[in-house]
């Protein structure tokens, strides 16, 4: 273990007030099989899932439900054995409130694993490792839901030489991997040991927040042995934890928004995903569950590791429900999480932490005023965008400015809005104009290919007409001219025949 | 009123609260105009801020914004003031009350109102009146020397009726104009305001009054209202050029330290440049721009015609703030 | 005098020279605003607008026969588009060519298709799969919802059905909070 000293300081970012204590008084709980389990079959970043299975089946725990469409998807597994109730549209954690396909298993209480086979890695090679990775159902759960093949089979074209682990966890309230790292510490060495044997990569860096003592004390005397893992603290700025930041805070290496950290020889995983990974490839377990913190407006928050597809409201009455009514609850940090359109829903694989809203969290009575151009936003954007300019430009519809002053490049971290005196929601700004530019060139990607069809239809119309006028030109050049006043008394006499039957049939009739 | 999304915690001063901050830290320079000029400037920010607030909600009413949400920001409160303590104290009342008018409703409510005015409100009220009343806003009282040392009546009395003969012995040219109209009459002058000079005496109260003004300005920026890049740079420029031109012929040009603390230059340093509306949005912007009217203040102060150029020099820089935002972009997380 | 008329002749005959050379030298093959104009049109194909299809109208409009606003399916963005590429004023939609409508696709009612083929040879971008006798369909993702294939079935099979908003393909909503009781020019 050797701790290094030099961190690098981030342009921007926002300190606030963490809210963690409150959920890590209490070790993880777990919580029976429920009734009923929902699961999304859109609970990653590509292709929707495959369904394999039908209403009716009988499913063991851990089998494919779902298989991953193409190579950016990912499956989905039982989470525990039962039989298939339904496969209909119900409501999905998602910021539009729309219902989305999901099945429903009723547990059977036994909890029958299906056969469980470890992976030899070291035999089979990492190309065949990948493709069982493939359908072992394992995306980021630290929140961003991307399928972690990809992340491991990226290592055939880049050689990665630094795997970096991501324990910052910067937004505030959520204490999932704070917690998984003090009570699974030793699994996650496990992991990452696999992990970087996996990648190639020649050594690890944990990059963890200076508000988790308990956890870097755990884990850097667990690493105390291994030569080439090593754990450096970085300051408690949001947003430290998202991946380029935290790259830029432990290397010095900025990576812009056309590139990716492989082609600069760096692989992050969360502290979670590299435990699923470590159960998949050693004990054949597929990602079947994780931890979810409730915290905010409950009467006891804390962590709980719960089955994918657990019901959000017997989660809340462990919890003790909710101190002051307000019916709002918030799935992810109170700066990027969204409000879910009722507790009606299920654990994801996303959820990493439901917040009941506070009173003041949804005070709808502060009134936006006009930006007074202070630029407080500009000091705390991370990414060092101009997010005034940014919102002049969406709010009048002028996306192509919005686009020259680089709007993709934002995270929607919520750093400017959160600094603002006029009180404007700048972020919702920015997604109203991200998704209104996505869509437009959608549109124009669609009218070009009508386009391009209408374009070939005219073509072919016109090469159809001029084979038929040149087939016609040589037919007609065979004939003489006696074969065709025979041609046409053939055709005379064959009209007469059809003539009199229709007669004689109307005469039946 | 709108459907709240992320994030949902927020820890910001409120618009109200910012321009609270600004008037407490006017407080200190008030004070000290009070202990040398008299009650003057008190009178002036009184009938200046009824004003800005009668005339901001009829603007107001006529173009159908809520009334109560734009009155108690406190943004107009806040530009009448300073327009009020840029002014001569004993300016008549009438006077104030044109400015002010200007400052709310044409420098500030017809070119959008609240955050979108181009040019400083104050700046334009106050270049209107220069223009317009060239003796009248030249007339400064005669300073006090101890307490109390001064005639209220008199200077109600000009208040109240203009400027009328009275006003030759209870006012006095300012430095900075003293300096400027010797020099246009070719007469001699003394340029290191030696003791017993009656121009001294001036000068002293400008000193105090200027350090309380610093004194305001190092508050604000210690509450985090302002950033050290426009008062630094503008003081740090407009001592350096002085000096250039001062080292070159001491007895044509005065000392840095007296342009300093004559005249504006705190005032506008922590106080008037820093307006945000009106202001360079990026930070290496407003370096630029506080570049800018340092030079253009010097340059009015000793060859324009103007005895102090800090009005003119804040609005010819406003036009220029546009192409400095669009110029000094500042470079995003990765890109080269 | 007589030298300054000699020095502006002079100048007169260079620019001249420049000018014919460039004209041929630099000379653009085609129109490119017609196809800047088609760039701009939704591509529905419908013939709305008079003509058979959005690269006729696009000529028109280049020639100055047509106008810009006769084309429902680009809406209020599309006339204010060619406004301002054909540098002329923004009108509204002319009532006359019909209203501006979401976007609908066509589908086809298999219980009562017959298989003449008179809506295949009726589409624009040829997006009804079908052959004579057999079973006909609408390829989703080419429709362009058009409706020139409804007027030719002899069954009337076809309908035309508006995409819904479902969760793939849900755009953010724009944050609606008015302060001012004066209505905008552009409606969200």
């Amino acid at each position: 273990m050797k701790l290094l000293d030099k961190i690098f300081k981030l342009n921007g970012g926002i300190q606030t007030e963490t809210n963690k204590k409150v959920s890590t008084k209490n070790p993880i709980k777990s919580l029976p099989i429920p009734s009923e389990l929902r699961l999304s079959l859109r609970q990653h970043i590509g292709n929707i899932a495959k369904l394999k299975v039908k209403v009716g089946d009988q499913v063991l725990k851990g089998e494919l439900i779902a298989e991953a469409d193409g190579n950016i998807s990912a499956a989905i597994h039982a989470p525990t054995s039962g039989k298939i109730k339904s496969i209909e549209k119900l409501l999905i954690p998602h910021p539009s409130g729309l219902p989305d396909f999901c099945v429903t298993i009723v547990p059977d209480k036994k909890d029958q694993w299906i056969k469980k086979t470890p992976i030899d890695w070291k035999k089979i090679g990492i190309e065949e490792t990948n493709k069982l990775l493939l359908n072992s159902g394992i995306v980021g759960l630290g929140g961003a839901a991307f399928p972690s093949h990809l992340k491991i089979g990226n290592n055939r074209k880049n050689l990665i030489n630094t795997l970096i682990v991501n324990a910052a966890e910067c937004e505030p309230y959520i204490t999932c991997d704070d917690m998984l790292m003090k009570e699974r510490s030793k699994d996650l060495i496990e992991g990452i040991k696999l992990v970087q044997s996996l990648l190639g990569a020649k050594e690890t860096i944990i990059g963890i927040e200076d508000n988790k003592p308990e956890s870097y004390e755990i884990i850097s005397k667990l690493i105390l042995k291994e030569s080439n893992i090593h754990i450096k603290i970085v300051p408690t700025i949001y947003p430290s934890g998202y991946a380029k930041s935290l790259i830029f805070l432990i290397n010095g290496i900025k990576i812009s928004k056309e590139k990716l950290p492989p082609e600069y020889g760096i692989q992050m995983f969360n502290v979670a995903t590299i435990i699923a990974i470590y159960k998949f490839i050693i004990h054949g377990e597929t990602s079947l569950s994780r931890i979810v913190t409730i915290t905010g407006n409950v009467k006891e928050p804390g962590n709980y590791d719960v089955l994918f597809g657990t019901p959000l409201d017997s989660l809340i009455k462990d919890a003790g429900g909710q101190k002051i009514k307000t019916n709002t609850f918030i799935m992810g940090g109170p700066m990027m999480g969204f409000k879910l359109p009722s507790i009606d829903v299920s654990v994801t694989k996303t959820m990493n932490c439901v917040i009941s809203a506070e009173p003041e969290m949804i005070d709808n009575k502060k009134e936006p005023l006009p930006c007074i151009r202070c630029s407080k936003c500009a000091e705390a954007c991370p990414v060092s965008l101009q997010p005034q300019e940014l919102y002049w430009f969406s709010k009048s519809d002028q996306f192509e400015k919005a686009q020259n002053y680089n709007l993709f490049d934002c995270i929607e971290c919520g750093c400017c809005s959160y600094v603002c005196p006029s009180n404007i929601p700048l972020v919702q700004f920015y997604r109203y104009a991200k998704s209104e530019i996505i869509a437009e060139s959608i549109i124009k990607e669609e009218a070009d290919i009508a386009r391009d069809r209408t374009d070939f239809r005219i073509l072919r119309l016109e090469r159809e007409k001029k084979e038929r006028a040149q087939r016609n030109a040589e037919r007609r050049a065979e004939n003489t001219n006696a074969e065709k006043s025979k041609l046409i008394e053939e055709k005379r006499a064959e009209i007469k025949a059809t003539l009199e039957r229709i007669e004689n049939n109307r005469e039946n009739e | 009123m709108f459907n709240q999304q992320s994030p949902f915690i927020q820890k910001a001063p409120s618009v109200t609260l910012v321009m609270i901050l600004v008037m407490l830290s006017l407080v200190p320079g008030i004070l000290a105009y009070i202990f040398f000029f008299g009650i003057g400037i008190l009178l002036n920010l009184t009938i200046a801020i009824i004003t800005a607030l009668i005339a901001e909600y009829f603007i107001l009413k006529i173009r159908n914004l809520p009334i109560k949400l734009f009155i108690t920001d406190g943004s107009a409160i806040v530009a009448a003031s300073l327009l009020a303590i840029s002014i001569s104290p004993i300016t008549p009342w009438w006077i104030i009350i044109i400015g002010t008018l200007f400052t709310i409703i044409v420098a500030k409510h017809l070119y959008g109102g609240l955050g979108s005015n181009l040019f400083n409100p104050a700046m334009i009220g106050y270049a209107v009146l220069l223009i317009s009343f060239p003796a009248v806003m030249t007339k400064w009282p005669l300073p006090a020397t101890h307490l109390l040392d001064f005639n209220i009546a008199q200077q109600l009395e000009v208040f109240f009726y203009g400027p009328k003969g009275l006003i030759d012995s209870v006012s006095s040219a300012t430095p900075l104009d003293y300096i400027k109209t010797q020099i246009f009459l070719d007469k001699p002058y003394e340029l290191n305001f030696s003791e017993g000079m009656p121009i001294r005496s001036y000068f002293n109260a400008s000193i105090i009054i200027s350090l309380s003004f610093l004194l305001g300005g190092i508050f604000m920026w210690f509450k985090k209202i302002i950033t050290w890049h426009l008062p630094i740079t503008f003081l740090v420029s407009l001592t350096l050029i002085s000096l250039i031109f001062w080292l070159i012929d001491s007895s044509l040009y005065l000392s840095p330290f007296i342009h300093l603390f004559s005249g504006g230059t705190l005032l506008c340093a922590f106080f008037i440049i820093t307006d945000p509306v009106s202001g360079p949005t990026t930070p290496k912007g407003k370096i630029f721009f506080a570049f800018g009217v340092a030079l253009l203040v010097y340059l009015i102060r000793v060859f324009g015609g103007y005895p102090e150029g800090v009005a003119f020099a804040v609005i010819f820089m406003n036009i220029c703030v546009p192409l400095i935002d669009s110029l000094t972009q500042p470079k995003v997380f990765g890109h080269e | 005098m007589l030298t300054s008329i000699l020095i502006i002749l002079f100048l007169a005959i260079i620019i001249g020279l420049v000018l014919g050379f460039s004209s041929v030298k630099f000379k653009v093959e085609g129109n490119p605003i017609i196809d800047k104009i088609d760039s701009i049109l939704p591509q529905t194909q419908c013939g709305q607008c008079n003509y058979p299809g959005c690269k006729p109208y696009a000529t028109a409009i280049a020639k100055g026969d047509a106008d810009i606003n006769q084309c429902p399916p680009g809406g209020e963005k599309g006339v204010r588009a060619l406004a301002e590429l054909m540098g002329v004023d923004y009108k509204p939609l002319n009532e006359e060519h019909g209203a501006t409508k979401p976007k609908s696709i066509a589908f086809i009612d298999e219980e009562t298709c017959i298989g003449c083929t008179l809506c295949i040879q009726a589409c624009p971008v040829d997006a009804i799969l079908g052959a004579t006798k057999q079973m006909h369909t609408i390829i989703e993702k080419e429709c362009t919802g058009c409706e020139l294939c409804l007027s030719p079935c002899p069954v009337d099979c076809i309908a035309m059905e508006p995409i819904e908003e479902n969760a793939e393909n849900w755009k953010w909503k724009y944050p609606v909070y008015s302060i001012s009781t004066i209505k905008t020019k552009v409606n969200h």
